[in-house]
């Protein structure tokens, strides 16, 4: 992803108006609420919440059943929503995205369905040190089970991957490298076209943790050429519960179930029972059909808006930030300093105040950030901390939203005789 | 609030927290983190006559849960195990004296867990 030289249209606070949080008072003494907590789960606009509320109140009805009219709406409406997703990553084909509950179902289901089938003892994976617990977990999982390996792409001084170690771990041949598009600690977006090719020639499959950044830049599968990519509904303005796993066609009509039962069956006998074609084969059971409508309605909101757009605005922040954070005393900010290598998101220490009261302190200005490992303890590890506070930005963001972050982090300083 | 949250009891009991170190040997050691935050705590405890002797907690991690373990340890100097036994989580939140907001409880109470499950033995009831 490249920064696009013109500014931003995006004005974060007139977006403001589109989103129920941002219109209701904040509680009696408290100031008007910063929220810099978007990668963990961003707000919704009005268009999303209104999407579910209105497939509830207009269309309710169980999704490819009913021979009658509201089922027939209800149905409509979810595919019309997977069309959505699939124009918004530019999937080849709508039956490439199987709607799931988020990244980690995302993962899980490849690491169950592929690796059960193409796993064996012996056989490598390559994930990274810098993935989210819900990129390294399931695949340890998987691993001991079909007696497989995990190697670990390490990372350079400043959280990018180490690409010539990349380069060597290829040659153990592994069959799947598992790595993440944007970090969600760091921010750090990796070379994911270059990753891909590489792995490709030495003839592994990849999968792309894509929650960090599709809610935040352009992302097109065709052209980046992955074989999986997940990510969630609910870190890009849609409905917590939503999100696709995008898998290559031939890939996933290869692949077995991941959960049986209703939905996913062409015929089933006391005896065996035959699968249904993409997408229904991945999606047993009853969908959170009314979630995956609000995304669909996300994706227009964000599409409207422009994703050039939202990553311009994004990158915009980001250097307004990385400008101001080193004038606060004790401050350690961690990732890569060119914003062309980051998305909108920025972990940082201060000085040796624990990241948990320093996002007290913060709170205390009801500024929202998030502290702790971030579900990334060997990354945490790699970078010898034990926790950061991370601040993330979103299209509701603004420079005042920095400031006052700034003017948060000098109290913290304050409070702790530090300054 | 967190303005309240960081009087000077805790600030005072983080800077110059008591009996803080190990005890080498010692009749009671456990250790236990919170792993939301990555809090760390150990404490030892030398017993005499069923009295708690000598105690000291190490670890790393917020203020709170490290002002928390300090204030547990003047708390529970020279009583009985008894007594040690029969602290609840509502009496150490009053001798911190501070609001502690539901996010921040598992920082709190994590010292009294840990001295809890020492004096017990591991697998004794969660404190959460």
């Amino acid at each position: 992803m490249t920064a696009t030289t013109q500014p931003s249209t995006i004005d974060g606070l007139a977006i403001r108006k589109d989103f129920p949080i941002f219109q209701q008072a904040p509680t009696e003494g408290r100031l008007p609420l910063v929220f810099l907590d978007s990668a963990a789960s961003s707000q919704r606009p009005a268009v999303v919440i209104d999407a579910v509320s209105d497939f509830y109140a207009r269309t309710n009805a169980n999704i490819h059943r009913g021979v009658y009219q509201l089922s027939e709406q209800a149905t409509l409406r979810y595919e019309e929503a997977r069309h959505i997703a699939a124009q918004f990553i530019n999937a080849a084909n709508p039956r490439e995205c199987i709607f799931v509950r988020n990244t980690t179902e995302a993962i899980n289901l490849v690491a169950s369905s592929w690796g059960r089938t193409n796993l064996n003892p012996g056989d490598r994976i390559l994930l990274s040190v810098m993935e989210h617990h819900s990129n390294i977990v399931p695949w340890q999982m998987i691993a001991e089970e079909r007696g497989a390996t995990i190697d670990y792409i390490p990372l350079t001084g400043d959280q990018r991957l180490d690409l010539e170690a990349f380069d060597a771990l290829l040659k153990n041949e592994p069959k799947l490298v598992a790595v993440t598009h944007v970090s969600n600690a760091t921010g750090t977006i990796n070379p994911i076209a270059e990753i891909v090719r590489k792995a490709h020639a030495a003839g592994a499959l990849v999968l792309v943790d894509a929650a960090q950044s599709v809610p935040h830049m352009p992302v097109d599968v065709q052209a980046l050429d992955v074989d999986f990519m997940a990510f969630s509904g609910h870190k890009m303005l849609g409905p917590m519960g939503s999100g696709i796993l995008y898998g290559k066609r031939e890939i996933l009509e290869a692949m077995p179930p991941y959960m049986g039962g209703g939905s996913m069956i062409r015929k089933v006998t006391l005896e065996k029972t035959t699968f249904a074609d993409l997408p229904a084969r991945f999606e047993a059971g009853t969908p959170a059909v009314a979630d995956q409508i609000g995304l669909g309605a996300a994706m227009q909101y964000l599409s409207g808006m422009g994703m050039e757009n939202v990553r311009q605005h994004e990158i915009e922040l980001l250097d307004y930030a990385l400008e101001q954070l080193p004038g606060v005393p004790g401050l350690t900010a961690f990732g890569p300093e060119d914003v062309n290598e980051r998305a909108g998101v920025i972990s940082f220490t201060l000085g040796d105040i624990h990241a948990h009261d320093v996002s007290s302190i913060l709170d205390s200005e009801n500024i929202a950030v998030r502290a702790g490992h971030h579900c990334a303890q060997p990354l945490m590890h790699d970078l010898g901390v034990t926790a950061t506070t991370r601040a993330s930005f979103y299209v509701y963001n603004t420079k005042d939203d920095v400031d006052r972050l700034i003017a948060g982090l000098h109290k913290a300083n304050k409070i702790f005789g530090l300054s | 609030m967190s303005d309240d949250l960081y009087r000077d009891i805790i600030l005072d009991h983080y800077r110059n927290p008591r009996n803080r170190g190990t005890l080498d040997p010692a009749d009671y050691s456990y250790e236990d983190v919170n792993p939301l935050c990555g809090d760390e705590i150990r404490i030892d405890v030398r017993v005499k006559d069923d009295k708690i002797d000598e105690s000291a907690f190490s670890g790393r991690g917020c203020a709170i849960s490290q002002a928390s373990a300090s204030i547990l340890m003047e708390m529970t100097d020279g009583k009985s195990l008894d007594d040690v036994k029969a602290i609840t989580k509502e009496d150490l939140l009053e001798e911190l004296m501070v609001p502690i907001s539901p996010a921040r409880l598992k920082c709190a109470l994590l010292s009294l867990k840990v001295l809890k499950a020492g004096i017990y033995g591991v697998g004794h009831e969660d404190e959460d």
